[in-house]
């Protein structure tokens, strides 16, 4: 088996729960089929296991470093981004006239899990480019779209986005750097951002940043922000490059982990001559950003699910091989030790793993699934349904993807506390994940704040409806009843919480309604998970309830034990923090900063 | 040059196999299928070809159910330009497939024939030697280099002990063997590309061959599995039971 992801695991995600074929039915994707969707999901398997994979811990191991003048990163990621960039993985989701291969989202998203799973900070690169690639094709004038978009495309270019600066992170509205118009109809940008990906590095003949900044006289806050591109090189417009834009590197942060990306901070217009072209219009920057960012967001959990799954499969594969201790009943010293996946501590470690990993990754999918549904027009509810769904996608993976990393290391013990198992990095490479693209409280006030009540609540409807297909399909199975009566139960706890802060939030009561946001995203996240662990135990027994084979009635028994795991041990956990919630408590906005 | 490549729909090597219950085969259901690894390099070693520009066009043959048009496709994705499928569902034996590849040979007119070595299925090692009897060309097998220089080709065969290199005289027929070269991946464009090439669909009945079966199979066992060993306490014990129990003193 792969130590990337579980094939079987995956394809029964794409094709039974999520129903990939179905797509090809769609105009847009009818030149595919399951022998492409195979394809593709080869080629992506292939590329990360040979080119990724094998540097993950290297990459680790060797910053890249930055002389004064030039940043250097080990050769094997330069090799890593070259066949990414030649198998057309940057482009796979455009329409074909562009040199894509109208790959639906869905697709998309299994063939980024290998890459998650095999080595992220190296992934993170092209992930990156393609993003930022992504918003000059959407927003961009023709002539800057020629310019810049099919060379980040062919991977000449890479790309980033620059919008935190180091006075100004979460929040935005406030950011300083400026852009002075120019006689030529461009922009000299100045001012510092910090914390960029990919800001400088060797990998790439040029850099395309995507800057957010305050065009002179603009008004204060959200509304005076504009997006402009900032080539590392002056770039013609046949692609061809000029000399040093005025953009300097200032310095490399040095991370806790995710240690291959560059973390830098960069400063534009030292010299006053920093050249900047906006984007579509002015002060509507970060409305074309958060196309990105959304993006983003669902890109961020995915790799929290696949860091965790990795951590996953690591520790599974160690408890299955080590042999250590006796069962408690055992009285004989001689005899033979068990396997520690044998003791039940170490079950309980690894189910716990298994229902946050696998139902993070079936999360991600399902975003996927729902972007393909509403770019197809299949169903405009769809949209809705994303933007409700967006913040616990980002979310859930990355507060339990850490957490499986933690039981990971817990599982090897001593030798997953030591640099010669991969299991440590996984936790340090995945902490970022709750803090960029918006932190787990930024999240949670989007969620709790905005996105329940947008469309008149409509997305909370979208959301039920599914969850109830689900139960009425699972109700109708003998081994899911006791699971469904108790999720219905928690279900409903849920949705009077909800109720009790809408009232408060309709009331005025807005400090006091969003001051434990994150304990209800918290909440949220484990409904969706425990609603997707509901539907992979139906479907599970749908697909090989009959089969006769043994790996089948495996997986089936998995899946099921799983799904028992999370509603029985972790959704119960809802109630006590409904109790916070809906009771209002305020130890902690009564907290008084000098009692500290 | 025409190339003419032949590719076989086999078990994933990744999968676990599985015999059937009544011990008749091997077990197929829901199986993972996918190109016979020999085989891919096969086409690696055709499509380089053609990249050098001593090959002109590279045929892929497969000979299977319908689905096997699955890996014709995966062998037009990787750079082969044109595919025939002899659609059959019959269990296929060497010969059987030798006298199909035969037919089509003689109607392709191929001057370099590149099968793999072996497939990982059946683990043969004949159906390249059988065509070469066949169609009485000239045969390099294991090959692990293939070089065409005018109408003769070189080829060094891995053999016990070391390499030996034969010049055949084109036409010629092609064994591939493990270290011949490393097979790429499809590039995303060229999986869709691969859905718009030419994919002829014929049968044994068309080429005029009847599938006879000369062998049957008489039963498929999975290997036994490895009894737990025992701790001995003394040399006397170990003597004791490799004399007594193991019977090899």
């Amino acid at each position: 088996m792969s130590k990337l992801i579980n094939q079987k695991d995956l394809e029964f995600l794409l094709y039974q729960v999520f129903q990939a074929e179905q797509l090809t039915e769609l105009p847009h994707y009818s030149e595919h089929d399951r022998t492409t969707f195979d394809g593709i999901l080869n080629t992506s398997s292939r590329i990360a296991e040979d080119y990724f994979a094998p540097h993950n811990a290297k990459a680790d191991e060797h910053e890249p470093q930055f002389d004064g003048e030039k940043v250097s990163t080990i050769p094997e990621v330069k090799e890593a981004w070259q066949h990414f960039a030649d198998s057309g993985l940057l482009c796979a989701r455009h329409r074909y006239e562009d040199g894509g291969m109208q790959l639906p989202s869905l697709l998309h998203m299994a063939a980024n899990a290998y890459f998650m799973s095999a080595n992220p900070s190296t992934a993170g690169y092209p992930f990156l480019t393609s993003a930022a690639a992504n918003v000059i094709h959407a927003f961009g004038s023709d002539e800057q779209k020629a310019t810049f978009v099919p060379h980040m495309f062919s991977g000449r270019f890479a790309g980033t986005m620059a919008l935190t600066e180091p006075d100004v992170g979460s929040s935005l509205g406030d950011l300083t750097t400026r852009a002075l118009p120019a006689d030529d109809g461009s922009y000299r940008i100045k001012g510092q951002k910090m914390y960029i990906s990919g800001g400088d590095q060797d990998i790439t003949e040029n850099i395309v940043h995507l800057v957010l900044a305050r065009i002179q006289g603009a008004p204060q806050g959200v509304k005076g922000i504009s997006l402009f591109i900032v080539p590392k090189f002056h770039t013609r417009a046949d692609g061809s490059l000029g000399p040093r834009n005025d953009v300097q590197l200032a310095g490399l942060l040095h991370k806790m982990g995710y240690r291959g990306t560059t973390s830098t901070v960069l400063s534009f217009g030292e010299k006053d001559d920093c050249h900047g072209y906006l984007i579509g219009e002015a002060g509507k920057g970060l409305m074309y950003m958060f196309k990105m960012m959304n993006e983003a967001r669902i890109g961020v959990g995915l790799g929290a699910a696949m860091i965790g799954y990795r951590g996953y499969l690591e520790s599974l594969d160690y408890a299955r091989n080590r042999p250590q201790g006796r069962s408690p009943a055992e009285k004989d010293p001689l005899s033979k030790p068990l396997n520690i996946v044998e003791h039940t501590d170490v079950k309980r470690m690894l189910l716990a793993q298994k229902s946050y990993v696998e139902g993070s990754l079936a999360l991600c999918l399902l975003a996927a699934r729902l972007v393909d549904e509403q770019e197809a027009g299949e169903n405009a509810d769809s949209g809705i349904l994303l933007d409700l769904l967006t913040p616990v996608v980002k979310s859930f993976p990355s507060f339990y993807g850490p957490r499986a990393n933690d039981l990971a290391i817990q599982v090897l013990g001593g030798a997953g506390y030591t640099r010669e198992y991969p299991v440590e990095q996984c936790y340090r490479d995945n902490r970022l994940n709750p803090i960029h693209e918006g932190t787990h409280g930024i999240q949670s006030l989007d969620l709790l704040g905005r996105k329940l009540w947008q469309h008149n609540g409509k997305g909370q409807q979208l959301l039920m409806a599914r969850v109830q297909a689900t139960l009425k399909s699972a109700q109708g199975k003998e081994q899911l009843s006791e699971l469904t009566a108790s999720y219905q139960k928690h279900l409903n706890t849920l949705l009077q919480t909800t109720m009790a802060l809408g009232k408060a939030l309709q009331s005025g009561q807005v400090s006091a309604a969003l001051g434990n946001s994150a304990l209800y995203l918290d909440m949220m996240g484990k409904m969706v998970i425990g609603w997707l662990w509901l539907e992979m135990a139906d479907k599970a027994i749908d697909t090989f309830g009959a089969s006769a084979a043994e790996d089948d009635q495996q997986f089936l028994a998995g899946k099921l034990q799983a799904a028992r795991y999370f509603i029985r041990w972790e959704l119960p956990e809802i109630e006590h923090q409904a109790k916070l919630l809906a009771g209002f408590d305020d130890t902690c906005t009564t907290m008084n900063p000098d009692w500290f | 040059m025409k190339v003419l490549v032949a590719v076989k729909r086999v078990i994933d090597y990744n999968v676990k196999v599985r015999v059937k219950p009544d011990n008749s085969d091997v077990d197929l259901t829901n199986v993972k299928m996918a190109m016979n690894p020999f085989c891919e390099i096969a086409v690696e070693e055709a499509v380089r070809l053609k990249e050098k520009g001593v090959a002109t066009e590279v045929v892929v043959v497969s000979i299977g159910p319908k689905v096997a048009q699955e890996q014709i496709r995966t062998a037009l994705a990787l750079g082969a330009d044109r595919g025939i499928l002899i659609e059959t569902e019959e269990k296929l034996e060497s010969l059987t497939v030798a006298k199909l590849l035969k037919a089509v040979v003689e109607k392709e007119q191929p001057q370099l024939v590149l099968m793999g070595k072996q497939t990982i299925d059946s683990d043969n090692n004949q159906t390249g030697q059988m065509l070469g009897a066949l169609t009485n060309m000239a045969q390099g097998t294991f090959a692990s280099e293939v070089a065409v220089d005018g109408d003769k080709v070189n080829v060094t065969r891995e053999i016990d002990g070391g390499l030996r290199t034969v010049a055949l005289k084109l036409p010629a027929i092609v064994t591939t063997d493990l270290r011949l070269n490393e097979p790429r991946y499809a590039s995303l464009p060229n999986i869709m590309k691969a859905k718009r090439k030419p994919l002829d669909v014929t049968t044994p009945a068309d080429l005029g061959v009847a599938m006879t079966s000369t062998l049957s199979l008489v039963k498929v066992t999975p290997p036994a599995e490895r009894q737990a060993g025992i701790k001995v306490g003394s040399v006397e014990e170990l003597v004791e039971k490799l004399k007594n129990e193991a019977k090899v003193l």
